[in-house]
């Protein structure tokens, strides 16, 4: 009869324990613990973080403790929560759009490596952050519905309406708010025009990257917002090559993926050393067929032959964090004003 | 005097109790952002014409949506509390509460699967000679979706509202030769027009707080909604202070739209009945039969499709290896025990209220303060719904981060949060119940002196088990359905199977969250069919 | 005790209710069967719920057996009622909802068991104990509730149209066992009634309401002799 009271207090207690312990985990054993926040894709099972953990506990002698968020944009209002008092060591995962605001946030440490010798396209430099990862965003299209792909930015935006895309908000997502600069980088200030123009293809502006890739692959859209990666996840994974990315003429703009260390780490050393791991083949090796985007610097293995099929842009666009900061605002005014009308 | 003082007080206590607990949680998160922003651009947010836009397609979507799910709701009410004998029955009752537990964006996906561009419904078009598929994505898109998702709910509570008529009335109606006309216009419309301002209270609160669907289906950022504005402050901006006052503004403007829907007449006064079954004679006409069949046959496709879009698209997956991580089972049960811990206390705090809302109307419409009382009370309840659960979540991180461990806490705010959350249904589903129960036991418990924990024990419990029974189980669908404050707090260890779904979709690995999706869906109607179990006590007709 | 002549005293009594003001002042004798009639709407059912205590007074004492109950609770005050219907919880079997009437915590005694038995058997509903109220007919429910009634042996025994919804010649049977318990225990009695020839079968007193004012209170034989008012002519001859 009275199910609804009685087991209230003792099952509060139970899961109080049970997550206790849960995440407890990484409180126990070793001397030195290293705390990585990270996106969530980051550390499932399929993703780096298991192998990562793995390589990097075997060479450190300590116990990695992964604190996911959602995506890396709640990576930053994360930190901004916590402020002085969070307990990340590392934080990975931020892309180069947010690290302008994530250095105001003046909780970062210069890292202490030279990232010149890296093989990143666009010329990345930055003393505070690391980069890790970096693919280019592609539209990624039906090869069963769309036999004439759009070849240029151009072709995509003055296309015929009836082939539709889908897109995603760059209020609240990084790959839209890569489209957005993107396209900014290629018109300049003519991009209200041709956002104007390009609404007319688009079917939905989605939340995120997940609702949009599950609309493409149910066929609901024959185009999609995604990275040149995208196609080598189906081929090695689903062994199709149904899905591939359209060449874009003008450029491709990138996303890089950044890590940094925190000025209030006890450890510091320990975090460098994380670091420093992070563009060794240990690392690296899990980015291609883990993380689904390009290594920074040598892996052991060449990549799969997968990867060899990936269009590779021949123009790179990459706005500097700071310009990108100062204009975010009014670029999505710009945007929202452009798609708003009818 | 139908309650002793001490009943009396005991009941306002309790209310008031749980009252000031709402309170006290939704004001303390309110105050951590507050003092978290430095009082940046308050007013100005206010009057940007962008948030005015947003506001003004808030509003419109999230009426055409409520009026459409009460104007579809009503004939499936009335279809089903005619025919009360066929072989189903009970399955659409209980198909009705599946969408409300699904995650919203597997039954966005669902949706369009039958009616988007590659749906079923496209698909018979073409066949039929039209140009181009039609497009959903627009307003009509989120319209459909939120009838989709809340027209069943409304269904359900104005059949419950239709059950509740004493069943002399059906038969004197039959007697007097009355036609379905006369019986909407004397019975059944009276009966539903009591109800009709609650659920449409509700279902207006769920769809102005839309967020997924109106992003998904909206087609453009043309349609954006105040929620949208809020989490983007928090998630992307961090303007905590600008999160807040557009929190304050989509309450402010929705109580305004609540405050004239509560003007309009409140449930009457229920028969004395002798609690016998109810007989329809009216559904046994053909007449009657080809319309509820037709109704019915309807809006079971009208929910069944999708839903059997996204079984189907389970079934693709490979359900045995999903079942045997590990992972799995982690998440199920993290998911079902901080649903039946949050049921129970939306349980536990709907009992309070709604008993101490019953006391204070006794005591006659006299004193003020009890009737702020009361309101406060009712309002509390339903505007919770309003304030995000971003909001709370990240206002609670906020207060607590200095204090204690977070993830050691996350548990209980996440149960606290998602109790708030399912607090209007469940006090939907109870208050008329006991309302009703009250109005039948009362003068008779009152002149016995049964009073406290036997009455409690002997009078209301068996009477209310079944009510109560059926809002736990709502509530449990909507909390395991619900992402919401888990994706703040998530973590390594802690994992729901929304979460679960999220994260695969977000690695590429749509069939895996299909499959997912299909477990999640089976599981919401396993809940609502024990929320529509009741101990079987047959009652022999009553003759002479 | 001492037997008060008056089991039942309204001194004064007002009240409001929305746009309806009532005003009673009666002294009713112990022991007699007291009859309340009148029009529909006249204060009927509000006259009986002030002596009951589901209204509460707004000015005046209402005394009955001799105790001051105006501030008193409805179980505490020395009555019981029978209702027109709804008399018996509809979940709880007969012996339950009898059991209620002696101890509302239900804790009973052997030599409860067999007053509750006893007391259907002298209703004529032996072995009734475990049947449901949705089993009964009408009259057998009313009958349960002066079981009840019986075990619970009150001074003062309130009754709302009890009758009202059985048919002329169950009535006749049920106000026949009423005046049988009545002559047994010796309570006073009020019932409320529509029905001109049950008053003049039954009791021994009689009120007539108009407007929320007691304006006839008189015994039986003068109160179904006057002639003074015209509403109460046509009631008796209806």
């Amino acid at each position: 009869m009275f199910k609804f009271k009685f087991p209230s207090r003792s099952l509060l207690a139970t899961i109080f324990i049970a997550t206790a312990t849960l995440t407890g985990a990484g409180a126990q054993a070793a001397d030195k613990t290293l705390t990585v926040y990270t996106y969530e894709s980051f550390i499932s099972e399929w993703g780096p973080g298991p192998k990562v953990k793995e390589a990097f506990e075997k060479t450190c002698g300590c116990n990695v403790n992964f604190v996911s968020v959602a995506d890396g944009v709640a990576l930053l209002s994360r930190l901004k929560l916590e402020g002085a008092g969070t307990k990340a060591d590392i934080v990975l995962g931020l892309d180069t759009n947010l690290t302008t605001e994530a250095k105001a946030t003046g909780l970062f440490d210069a890292s202490g490596i030279d990232v010149g010798g890296l093989k990143v396209p666009g010329d990345y430099k930055d003393d505070v952050f690391v980069p890790y990862d970096y693919g280019h965003f592609a539209v990624i299209y039906d090869t069963q519905t769309i036999k004439n792909p759009p070849q240029s930015m151009k072709d995509l935006v003055e296309g015929d309406p009836s082939q539709k895309i889908v897109i995603e908000d760059p209020r609240t997502s990084t790959p839209g708010l890569g489209l957005l600069l993107w396209v900014k980088s290629v018109y300049g200030d003519k991009a209200p025009e041709a956002w104007a123009k390009l609404k007319k293809r688009v079917l939905t502006v989605t939340p995120g990257w997940s609702e949009a890739y599950g609309l493409f692959t149910k066929g609901e859209v024959p185009m999609v917002l995604s990275y040149t990666t995208s196609p080598a996840y189906h081929m090695v994974a689903e062994n199709t090559d149904r899905y591939q990315a359209a060449a874009f003429s003008e450029g491709h703009y990138i996303q890089i993926e950044v890590a940094g260390l925190l000025k209030n780490a006890p450890d510091k050393e320990l975090a460098r050393d994380f670091l420093k791991f992070m563009v060794t083949p240990g690392f690296q090796d899990t980015i291609p067929t883990n993380n689904w985007m390009m290594p920074v610097s040598a892996t052991s293995q060449p990549l799969p032959d997968a990867f060899g099929k990936l269009v590779n842009p021949s123009k790179t666009f990459l706005m500097s964090s700071d310009e990108v900061a100062e204009n975010r605002k009014a670029w999505i005014d710009e945007w929202l004003t452009a798609m708003s009308m009818n | 005097m139908l309650l002793t003082k001490a009943e009396m007080r005991r009941s306002m206590l309790g209310g008031a109790a749980s009252l000031a607990g709402i309170i006290a949680f939704v004001g303390l998160a309110v105050l951590a952002l507050l003092l978290s922003s430095g009082g940046s651009s308050i007013l100005a947010t206010v009057f940007e014409p962008y948030i005015l836009r947003i506001l003004r397609f808030t509003l419109l979507q999230a009426v055409l949506s409520t009026a459409l799910s009460i104007v579809f709701a009503i004939p499936v009410a009335q279809a089903l509390a005619r025919q009360r004998h066929f072989p189903g029955r009970i399955w659409i009752i209980r198909l009705m509460a599946v969408p409300m537990g699904l995650p919203v964006l597997i039954g966005a996906l669902g949706l369009i699967g039958i009616w988007g561009r590659q749906g079923i419904m496209n698909s018979a078009l073409l066949k039929f000679g039209l140009e181009e598929p039609v497009s959903i994505y627009g307003l009509s898109g989120i319209l459909l979706a939120h009838v989709f998702f809340n027209m069943p709910l409304a269904a359900r509570l104005m059949l419950a509202a239709l059950d509740r008529v004493p069943s002399e009335y059906w038969l004197m109606a039959s007697g007097l030769g009355m036609r379905s006309g006369s019986t909407f216009r004397f019975i059944e419309w009276p009966v539903l027009r009591s109800v009709v301002p609650g659920i449409a209270g509700l279902i207006f609160m769920l769809c102005a707080t839309s967020f997924t669907l109106v992003l998904m289906l909206g087609g453009g950022p043309a349609a954006t909604t105040v929620e949208v504005a809020i989490y983007q402050s928090l998630r992307f901006d961090f303007d905590p202070g600008r999160a807040v006052t557009l929190s304050l503004l989509q309450i402010v403007l929705t109580s305004m739209i609540l405050g004239a829907l509560s003007l309009l007449p409140a449930p009457e006064d229920e028969g004395m009945t002798v609690g016998k079954p109810v007989r329809r004679p009216d559904g046994r006409l053909p007449g009657a039969r080809l319309a509820d069949g037709g109704v019915l046959l309807l809006v079971t496709l009208f929910l069944a499709l999708p839903l059997m879009s996204v079984v189907l698209a389970g079934l693709r997956s490979d359900l045995m290896k999903l079942l045997r991580e590990p992972i799995f089972w982690q998440s199920a049960a993290t998911s079902l025990a901080i649903s039946i811990s949050a049921a129970a206390l939306a349980l536990l705090i709907s009992m309070t209220l709604v008993s101490a809302r019953r006391a204070a109307l006794l005591r006659g419409s006299g004193t003020f303060g009890r009737r702020l009382l009361f309101a406060a009370m009712g309002g509390a309840s339903s505007l919770v719904l309003l304030v995000p659960p971003i909001v709370l979540a990240t206002g609670w991180f906020l207060a607590l981060r200095n204090l204690s461990d977070v993830s050691a806490v996350a548990p209980l705010l996440i149960v606290a949060i998602n109790a708030l959350m399912s607090l209007p249904f469940v006090m939907r589903v109870l208050e008329p119940a006991f309302i009703v129960h009250k109005h039948r036991t009362q003068k008779l418990a009152a002149s016995l002196g049964v009073t406290g924990w036997a009455r409690l024990r002997l009078i209301d419990t068996p009477a209310l088990f079944k009510p109560m029974l059926t809002a736990f189980s709502f509530a449990m669908a909507l909390s395991l359905g619900d992402l919401g404050a888990v994706a703040l707090f998530g973590s390594d260890g802690f994992v729901t199977l929304p979460f679960l779904v999220y994260s695969r979709m977000g690695s590429y690995r749509t069939n895996d969250a299909d499959g997912l999706a299909l477990i999640l869906g089976v599981a919401c109607l396993l809940l609502t069919i024990a929320g529509t179990m009741a101990p079987v006590r047959r009652e022999v007709a009553v003759h002479g | 005790m001492v037997d008060p002549k008056f089991a039942i005293e309204m001194q004064r009594v007002g009240l409001q209710l929305g746009n309806q003001n009532f005003q009673f002042d009666c002294r009713l004798p112990t022991g007699a069967v007291i009859a309340v009639t009148g029009a529909s709407g006249a204060g009927k059912s509000t006259f009986l719920n002030l002596l009951a205590g589901f209204d509460t007074a707004l000015k005046g004492r209402i005394l009955i057996a001799g105790k001051d109950v105006t501030e008193v609770y409805p179980a505490q005050r020395p009555v019981s009622l029978v209702f027109q219907d709804n008399n018996l919880f509809a979940h709880l079997d007969i012996f339950t909802n009898i059991g209620l009437g002696i101890n509302p915590s239900l804790k009973l005694t052997t030599a409860n068991c067999r007053t509750i038995s006893s007391s259907l058997e002298k209703v004529g509903l032996a072995g009734f104990e475990r049947r449901m109220p949705g089993t009964l007919s009408g009259g057998e429910r009313q009958r349960v509730a002066f079981a009840r009634a019986l075990v619970r042996n009150r001074p003062v025994l309130l009754l709302d149209e009890p009758f009202a919804a059985l048919d002329p010649g169950l009535r006749n049977g049920m106000a026949a066992l009423l005046l049988d318990m009545h002559s047994e225990t010796g309570n006073t009695v009020v019932v409320v009634s529509h029905d001109p020839d049950e008053v003049k079968r039954i009791a021994d007193f009689g009120l007539f309401l108009e407007d929320g004012r007691i304006v006839v209170a008189a015994p039986i034989d003068e109160f179904l002799g006057r002639a003074d008012h015209p509403g109460l002519t046509q009631f008796l001859r209806s």
